[in-house]
């Protein structure tokens, strides 16, 4: 590619001697410090932290607290543990990743349980109804959070932060604050309970709730990493602008995704409701904040545009290792409260650390 | 969190509604040019903001105000209270302004209610304190202000703080069910393992009394009275904080019964926890009668609980009488009799169980039906 | 290389446009000749941006024509000028960080899978779109970024304006706008910019760039369309005109050559 200096009247004069520049390319790799290169590691596999804090918590409380933390059964009952709060994270998360945050979902999830119930118990409205009933008043949450977001371009802290009153005002009307017991519920509605079934593996046991979460799990990473759809979430989420002169639809995104991740809250209701056998709108008072918990340490950037649904999976399983450790070791609960204090600003201090990444 | 609180009479669900549309109108009058392709929406929202005015006219018709603060909304002892709270306030011709916190522990939405019902000129109010100690300062500016201050169900920490406490003695709602699962455990006390399913780990007045009075009543020394967790007695496998809700007692419950798996006798702060702690024992098969469960409250569903044997015995506390009660002192600005400023009276706490023992008064489970709540 | 009687590939004619009191473009003309680079200059508020946004599709005028191939054309969004074959490389080159190279390129337009992964999974064809930006990338001999699933962000300025330029040459079919897009580079950079666009017009397409750098408008446009107070007011030859000749001229400190000394269509 010749100069263009002589047929053109321009050019300055100090671009005369580029022809004798060093064509090398600018960007080759200086020597790096080893921890530059796990800078840039990490920055391309975020999710490589919480996966060793897992596995470092692991051991160390077996180490601490020997085989009764290890045992199958044990583990398998952290699984179940942070399943609802799991399920929530990934509800939690695709809002996330569109740089949004949802303050909503753990009430979107109890009306969602408490419209499946209550119809099925109080009203006589068959199971078979009552549940898709009780999905779509979570998709239908979702969705009114999504129209907020977009079309009154609120920023969608604020409009979960109203959400989570109106929801939960509407949960208490709808539920007249009474408890639905376990007995009632398996008279008329066995099949809400059905998440909380466990199946035996050996010594541990491993609930249809968990196994759902999983499932859930692999299609939204599918949808994520896969398919179109997912790239423009992230896009939504890293550059809303460059997304829509892209030619992506960033409303029509925002919008699905905030009802999807409804329709997420709703089945997390459904695992609720076969945890503790009953529908009660006492359930999941710190469930929001667990769940932004669990995406957080799980490594998805609360800026937005970079994270995975993996992490946010692993993010609530280490909170449930560090409780179940912490409480078999003997310690007082609010060690507990602690550490996933703690946790939350390591997560996020090392979120900060691998982003800046110089160009 | 700063925020204004959840006023909610069951009636008055919309309302939270409503206050949602004034917090955005004011955020949405800074924001001129988002509305400006949406003018129907702004006068859509106007709209929606005057009814809540005008839906909330009528209420001030009356001279009167009294105030009732309650933990949360979602938990039926408190409304129950509301009830009590109501009924009174029709019967007395004063207005109820009614509201709770956002979370057992939402001290500072509790705040906010106590300076808007200063603001509004209230007689008094009463309150159940979500944080015994922080509600402190804020009831002594209302009391500064002329304003009654009547606390219900969990005592301020100092319990004077207060002009007065209609209360369950907790720890004696504790100590009965401590006694009878002594008595009922008979020999095999002496050995028992014990779950200690308590509400949070600030340890509230009403988590430390019930906690402790159980101990007490079972004869475990608890060493300091007022704080759980200091015992040495070796029959306590632990304590695991529950929130007071089903899935916190579930997950507590499988944490104790993983650190101990011999474990027989469960105290639980109330009975929502109780239901959850039995789906635990039940996924381990411990709902084979091995395990005795006792709790507090004496709530509608707890009572059918006791009838169907999952929890052993509870004891039952009467939030309607308690609300009424303040009503009384705060609208005729009196206590009641043998009550001192700053005094504690005693709403009462009887045991509801199935299996009476000698020694431990209690009352039959369909007693129980009849005086139970939510 | 000046334009014979060719048809213009695209032409704006009287459009106006008006914010409230204020009219960007009155009663503004533009020709566009194929295998052309139209350098575009002129001041600040003199409307040079907004007459390129209605060309591209992201602002409608009040009123006026815009043809395409000498048929009228209505863009009601940036999309309708993507499709009819308009690429923009807009100044902040709209690249979103955290994506990879490729993804960026094929941003809004992914290739899917054929057959029922690609329609009823929807399955994204990763490696296809890998190996097309590659080509596409090696093209405009910018082989040198070695790996294409970099993300952006890890690029320099000059190689993300190489993938944005890229991208455009990539899939605009009738006429490439560049944006400014040596205003944030330095000197070897700026001048791999000029390389790709006349490596872009040698392979046919024609360049509207708007800048504020003269020295480089001078070097690659073959005509300058100088727009001053919201209207088209001169087309020179940058052979036959000095670069403060076109300063004073778009400032107003000198009158605009007569029509027929002009290169307009």
């Amino acid at each position: 590619m010749t100069s263009t200096n002589a047929t053109h009247g321009g050019g300055a004069d100090y671009e005369r001697v580029l022809p004798g520049r060093d064509d090398a390319v600018v960007f080759e790799e200086e020597k790096q410090s080893p921890l530059r290169r796990i800078q840039q590691f990490l920055h391309a596999y975020p999710t490589t932290i919480p996966f060793i804090v897992l596995l470092a918590g692991i051991v160390v409380f077996y180490l601490l607290v020997g085989s009764r933390f290890i045992a199958p059964f044990n583990l398998s009952l952290v699984l179940q543990q942070v399943t609802i709060i799991g399920t929530l994270g990934i509800a939690q998360t695709l809002i996330i990743l569109t740089a949004g945050i949802d303050l909503s979902v753990g009430a979107i999830m109890l009306l969602s349980s408490i419209v499946m119930g209550r119809l099925a118990v109080k009203s006589g409205v068959p199971v078979e109804l009552s549940f898709p009933l009780g999905l779509m008043a979570g998709m239908a949450c979702g969705y009114v959070n999504g129209l907020l977001v977009t079309r009154l371009k609120l920023p969608p802290f604020i409009v979960t932060l109203g959400t989570w009153s109106i929801f939960g005002a509407l949960v208490l009307f709808y539920s007249r604050s009474e408890t639905l017991r376990q007995q009632d519920v398996e008279a008329v509605a066995a099949f809400l309970q059905w998440t909380g079934t466990a199946i035996p593996i050996g010594a541990a046991r491993l609930t249809y709730g968990s196994i759902l979460m999983i499932l859930v799990a692999g299609l939204i990473w599918y949808v994520l990493n896969r398919t179109a759809f997912g790239r423009h979430i992230y896009a939504t989420g890293d550059d809303p602008d460059a997304a829509r002169l892209a030619g992506i639809n960033t409303k029509r995104t925002l919008l699905a995704v905030y009802t999807i991740a409804g329709l997420i809250c709703a089945i997390g209701g459904w695992v609720l409701i076969g945890r503790i056998g009953a529908v009660s709108p006492l359930s999941g008072q710190t469930a929001n904040l667990d769940s932004i918990t669990a995406v957080v340490i799980g490594g998805t950037s609360l800026f937005g545009g970079r994270g995975s649904i993996v992490g946010t999976l692993i993010g609530a399983l280490i909170v449930g290792v560090f409780r179940n450790g912490l409480a078999l070791a003997g310690l007082d609960a609010l060690w507990q409260e602690f550490t996933v204090g703690v946790l939350i600003i390591v997560a996020v201090a090392i979120d900060q650390w691998i982003r800046r990444i110089a160009v | 969190m700063q925020e204004a609180p959840d006023r909610l009479d069951r009636a008055a669900a919309p309302e939270a509604f409503f206050d949602s549309c004034v917090v955005w109108a004011f955020v949405l009058q800074r924001e001129e040019d988002v509305l400006s392709q949406s003018r129907l929406l702004k006068t859509g929202l106007a709209g929606a903001v005057a009814l809540g005015i005008l839906g909330t006219v009528p209420a001030f018709a009356a001279d009167v105000i009294v105030g009732l603060i309650t933990k949360t909304e979602g938990n039926p002892f408190f409304v129950k209270m509301r009830e009590g709270a109501q009924e009174k306030a029709k019967e007395l011709g004063v207005e109820l302004q009614s509201y709770a916190g956002k979370y057992d522990g939402d001290n500072e939405g509790q705040v906010a209610a106590v300076e808007g019902l200063i603001a509004a000129g209230a007689k008094g109010f009463a309150i159940v304190p979500s944080d015994s100690s922080a509600m402190v300062p804020t009831v002594k500016k209302a009391r500064d202000a002329g304003l009654m201050v009547i606390v219900l169900d969990t005592p301020l920490d100092p319990i004077d703080a207060a002009d007065a406490t209609f209360a369950t003695d907790n720890r004696k709602a504790g100590e009965l069910i401590g006694e009878w699962a002594k008595a009922t455990m008979g020999d095999a006390a002496a050995n028992a393992k014990i779950a200690m399913l308590d509400l949070a780990v600030n340890q509230p007045t009403v988590d430390y009394l019930r906690d402790q009075g159980f101990m007490q009543g079972f004869g475990i020394d608890v060493k300091d009275p007022n704080h759980y967790g200091d015992e040495e007695d070796s029959r306590i496998c632990g304590h695991e904080m529950t929130g007071g809700a089903e899935d916190g007692g579930r997950t507590a419950m499988e944490t104790l019964l993983q650190k101990c798996p011999d474990i027989n006798l469960v105290y639980t702060i109330n009975e929502p926890a109780a239901a959850g702690a039995w789906e635990a024992l039940k996924a381990v098969g411990k709902d084979d009668g091995s395990v005795l469960v006792v709790s507090i409250d004496g709530g509608c569903p707890g009572v059918k609980n006791v009838q169907a044997g999952i929890i052993g015995a509870t004891s039952q506390q009467y939030p309607h009488k308690m609300a009424s009660m303040a009503l009384d002192a705060i609208a005729s600005g009196k206590l009641p009799d043998g009550v001192e400023k700053g005094g504690f009276f005693d709403t009462g706490a009887q045991l509801i169980t199935a299996e009476p023992v000698d020694g431990v008064p209690s009352i039959t489970v369909d007693e129980g039906l009849k005086l139970c709540w939510g | 290389m000046s334009a014979e009687a060719e048809r213009p590939i695209l032409q704006a004619r009287n459009i106006v446009k008006r914010f409230g009191r204020v009219t960007a473009l009155d009663h503004a003309d533009f020709d566009l000749l194929p295998n052309e680079i139209l350098g575009v200059i002129g001041d600040n508020g003199a409307g040079k941006s907004t007459l390129i946004k209605v060309l591209a599709g992201a602002i409608i005028p009040d009123s006026g024509q815009v043809l395409l191939d000498g048929k009228p054309v209505h863009f009601r969004t940036p999309l309708d000028a993507r499709a009819a074959g308009i690429e923009t490389v807009y100044q902040d080159l709209a690249l979103a960080p955290a994506l990879t190279i490729a993804d960026n390129l094929f941003l809004g337009r992914e290739v899917r899978k054929g057959g029922p992964l690609g329609q009823w999974l929807r399955l994204l064809d990763r490696s296809a779109m890998q190996k097309q930006a590659r080509e596409h990338l090696s093209a405009l001999g910018l082989a040198t970024i070695q790996n294409i699933k970099q993300q952006v962000e890890t690029l320099s300025g000059g190689q993300r304006q190489g993938v944005a330029v890229a991208r455009a040459a990539a899939f605009g079919s009738r006429v490439i706008i560049m944006d400014e897009p040596t205003a944030a580079l330095g000197v070897k950079e700026s001048r791999r910019v000029l390389e790709l666009m006349l490596e872009i017009k040698r392979r046919g397409l024609p360049i509207i760039l708007i800048s504020h750098n003269m020295p480089h408008v001078f070097e690659v446009a073959d005509r300058i369309h100088i727009h001053r107070l919201g209207r088209r007011i001169a087309v020179v030859n940058p052979r036959d005109y000095s670069m403060s000749d076109a300063v004073a001229i778009m400032t107003g400190a000198m009158e605009p050559p007569p029509m027929t000394e002009q290169q307009a269509a």
